[in-house]
């Protein structure tokens, strides 16, 4: 409550001044209060020390062994193998689900037919069962058809993160939505088909929802790791980062690889925050879309 | 021609293209696709009736089979014999996981089988009344050209729906017939199980059990969890926004990028490293304890209260600017002429934002509270990845800090009690839909939906 208090005396012409640096130095505390596990990450992947055990805030000495052992002892967790899995299954995923995403968006959003609105309730009511309530299921499908051995759980692990996706199409159906029909009309009398109309005018008209589409599809398999774990199984050969980090945090390697994880987890979001920051108007751009649709 | 294409034939139902179809649409009852070879579009018959015969084949060579199975799921045991050669030898018995698997995927065969014979019989009928009326039938080249026309979500859905199809609809009626069964570990029903009707959801209802008390526990849990994780989330991250968004604010892209950067650390990071920073033996404990500010460990994740608590809190940092970020483009898109007519009225900045800024955002964000409730209720990465649901007493299979999910994840993955699992998971949905249903009708943007446009 005391935020909308300063808020209020900000707009009063008395206190400006001093509210006004009230609120920076609220805002300062804030932010260091947000970016400290960030801060805390990076120093430990720094850290000299080996162990999860430490005293102080800042590490004793600074190395960069941790990123070096990361990514040439490949014993016992082998990440460059984890990363190579990650990046090949992202790839795959992100291009079907992005091609499915902006399918059924545009379907949506432009064509009228019978079975529009049930798909809509479909989706809305699928949506309510637990996302992994069918993950038992669906492991046991894929062994029926093959895929839960060796390198097809790299198959299987793509199936799964994009055959769902036709199911998030309201950010996207949101953006087509803002894009004037009038436009396809103009088209359609000019001769062009529905497929031209798609492929020429609304895809080129809609690079903000494309590259949204494609960086949060490309991201997913980065960051998820309750699916992966459970198809995954005890294949380490086939882990995927999300699950390599998290088993560096388990009771038999924490002590030797806590700092390993900190180098791991800097390395993997170094790419993600990029990514995330890079797309951030288009997020922003897109929810405003979707919410206005 | 396009104009010739687009108007709507008939409507038909089924019952008018039984009852006045000729002999050809009668024909197509049984040997599908008649009708439309019979009527000049020779290719789409031929596909039918190949989708007729891979389907009888099919039934014949397992179909069958399958659902005679289906009742019982399956009794012989897993036997040793005594081969030729002397040695014992192992006799697969049945799976029932694998018959219930089959089962269901052979009624899905059917159901689709019925859809195909309907839509064929219909549009047989409707070629019947095309013909009659000397209109245009299409040719199968023409039927491939309006594929990318105006029947383009055909070409455009398939490949989607039958993904949602295979890895969603087909599992989780597997997974929710699972819930009439005893497959379980406990009494060791894990290769051979039985139906066992509703004695599941007994169980689970039933308060005085030990199953049933931890789940009124675990569902209060989540409620709570649910309240608070989504409004404290909703309210602090539009003040945050607020006060970013203020004029007088200085280095606006500075304060929204030290946030975004949170969000920008993929989740399972940041909360797992907020889960080793706040272990016994972790850098907050020890840190507190070298400064001399505490004397023992704050028990974090070993005291209940304490958990829950800092659970919410921890939630507060992953959503806060989650939240601040989604509402910032909205707040920039509060129509001008609103605020503008305000003023000229006469408005204070406070009564502006009463009555202009909070109701709008209110409206605005509706569907956005609903779909972060119900999110809240199916979070799981935030309570495993922090708590891992603990602490549990003794006995339990569920925490203290375990919501429906996490407790459906322990339930099925890790203890493979199917059963049971599957019974919280359908009790998840209920909880869903009425919080949906409730919450969606009563929103100011279902009951008037243009208010704001």
């Amino acid at each position: 409550m005391e935020e909308r208090i300063t808020f209020k005396k900000n707009k009063a012409p008395l206190g400006k001044r001093i509210g006004n640096a009230f609120v920076h130095v609220f805002l300062a505390a804030l932010a260091a209060l947000w970016l400290m596990p960030i801060l805390w990450i990076i120093l430990t992947s720094l850290r000299a020390e080996q162990g999860s055990y430490v005293s102080t805030f800042f590490p004793k000495g600074y190395t960069f062994s941790n990123y070096i052992r990361l990514f040439t002892d490949t014993s016992i967790l082998n990440f460059p193998k984890m990363f190579t899995n990650t990046l090949i299954i992202a790839i795959f995923t992100c291009i079907i689900s992005t091609f499915f995403v902006l399918s059924v968006s545009y379907c949506l959003s432009r064509m009228r037919f019978k079975l529009r609105k049930p798909y809509m309730n479909m989706c809305m009511i699928l949506g309510l069962f637990p996302g992994f309530m069918s993950m038992v299921a669906v492991y046991y499908i894929l062994k029926a058809i093959g895929l839960s051995e060796g390198s097809m759980i790299r198959v299987a692990l793509i199936l799964v993160y994009s055959a769902c996706t036709g199911m998030g199409f309201q950010i996207a159906k949101g953006f087509f939505d803002t894009i004037p029909k009038s436009i396809d009309e103009a088209a359609i009398i000019d001769g062009a088909t529905r497929w031209q109309v798609f492929t020429r005018i609304t895809i080129p008209l809609s690079k903000p929802i494309i590259v949204y589409t494609v960086l949060t599809s490309f991201m997913a398999p980065w960051v998820d790791f309750i699916f992966a774990k459970v198809i995954c199984r005890a294949n380490a050969d086939q882990y995927t980062v999300a699950i390599g980090l998290w088993s560096m945090l388990q009771k038999e390697y924490i002590h030797s690889w806590y700092t390993c994880f900190a180098a791991g987890a800097v390395v993997v979001s170094i790419p993600i925050a990029a990514l995330f920051i890079y797309m951030q108007k288009y997020f922003v751009e897109g929810m405003a879309g979707a919410v206005k649709g | 021609m396009a104009k010739e294409r687009t108007k709507k034939p008939d409507t038909v139902s089924l019952g008018r293209a039984i009852a006045e179809g000729d002999y050809k649409v009668k024909l197509s009852m049984i040997l599908m696709g008649f009708g439309c070879m019979a009527r000049k579009q020779i290719g789409k018959g031929l596909l039918i009736l190949l989708f007729e015969i891979s389907f009888i084949y099919f039934m014949l060579a397992d179909g069958i089979y399958n659902l005679s199975m289906f009742p019982s799921l399956g009794w012989r045991e897993q036997t040793k014999v005594l081969n030729d050669a002397g040695f014992y030898e192992y006799q697969a018995g049945d799976n029932s996981v694998i018959i219930l698997l089959y089962g269901v995927a052979t009624l899905f065969v059917i159901a689709a089988f019925i859809v195909l014979w309907v839509v064929q019989l219909k549009l047989a009928y409707k070629l019947q009344v095309r013909e009659e009326t000397s209109r245009h039938i299409n040719s199968l080249k023409e039927d491939i050209t309006s594929l990318f026309n105006q029947n383009l979500h055909m070409t455009l859905m398939t490949l989607p729906c039958l993904g949602i199809l295979f890895f969603n609809i087909v599992p989780l009626v597997f997974m929710i017939s699972m819930a009439f069964t005893n497959y379980s570990k406990e009494k060791d029903h894990l290769i051979l199980f039985d139906w066992n009707g509703l004695t599941n959801f007994g169980r689970v209802l039933n308060i005085q059990g030990n199953i049933g008390k931890q789940f009124w526990s675990v569902l209060l849990w989540t409620i709570i969890w649910a309240v608070f994780a989504t409004f404290l989330n909703y309210i602090m991250g539009m003040i945050l926004a607020l006060i970013i968004n203020r004029k007088n604010t200085h280095f606006k892209g500075f304060w929204r990028f030290c946030f975004v950067l949170s969000i920008a650390v993929p989740q399972f990071v940041s909360l797992l490293i907020m889960h080793t920073m706040l272990t016994q033996q972790g850098a907050v404990n020890v840190i507190l304890q070298n400064l001399g500010l505490i004397d023992t460990a704050l028990p974090f994740w070993q005291n209940p209260i304490w958990a829950r608590v800092t659970v919410i809190v921890i939630n507060l940092w992953v959503g806060i600017p989650y939240t601040m970020l989604q509402v910032t483009g909205i707040l920039q898109n509060i129509p001008s002429e609103l605020y503008e007519a305000a003023k000229m009225d006469g408005a204070g900045a406070f009564t502006i934002f009463r009555k202009i800024t909070l109701p709008y955002m209110l409206f605005v964000t509706a569907p956005y509270l609903i779909t972060t409730f119900t999110g809240n209720i199916n979070n799981f990465n935030v309570i495993y990845l922090l708590s891992g649901g603990g602490p549990t007493y003794v006995g339990d299979t569920a925490g203290q800090t375990d919501l429906l999910v996490t407790w459906l994840y322990k339930l099925t993955i890790e203890k493979q009690y199917y059963n049971i699992g599957a019974v919280i998971g359908i009790m998840t949905f209920i909880v869903l839909s009425i919080v949906a249903l409730v919450t969606y009708r009563n929103s100011a943007s279902y009951k008037n939906e243009e208010a704001f446009m």
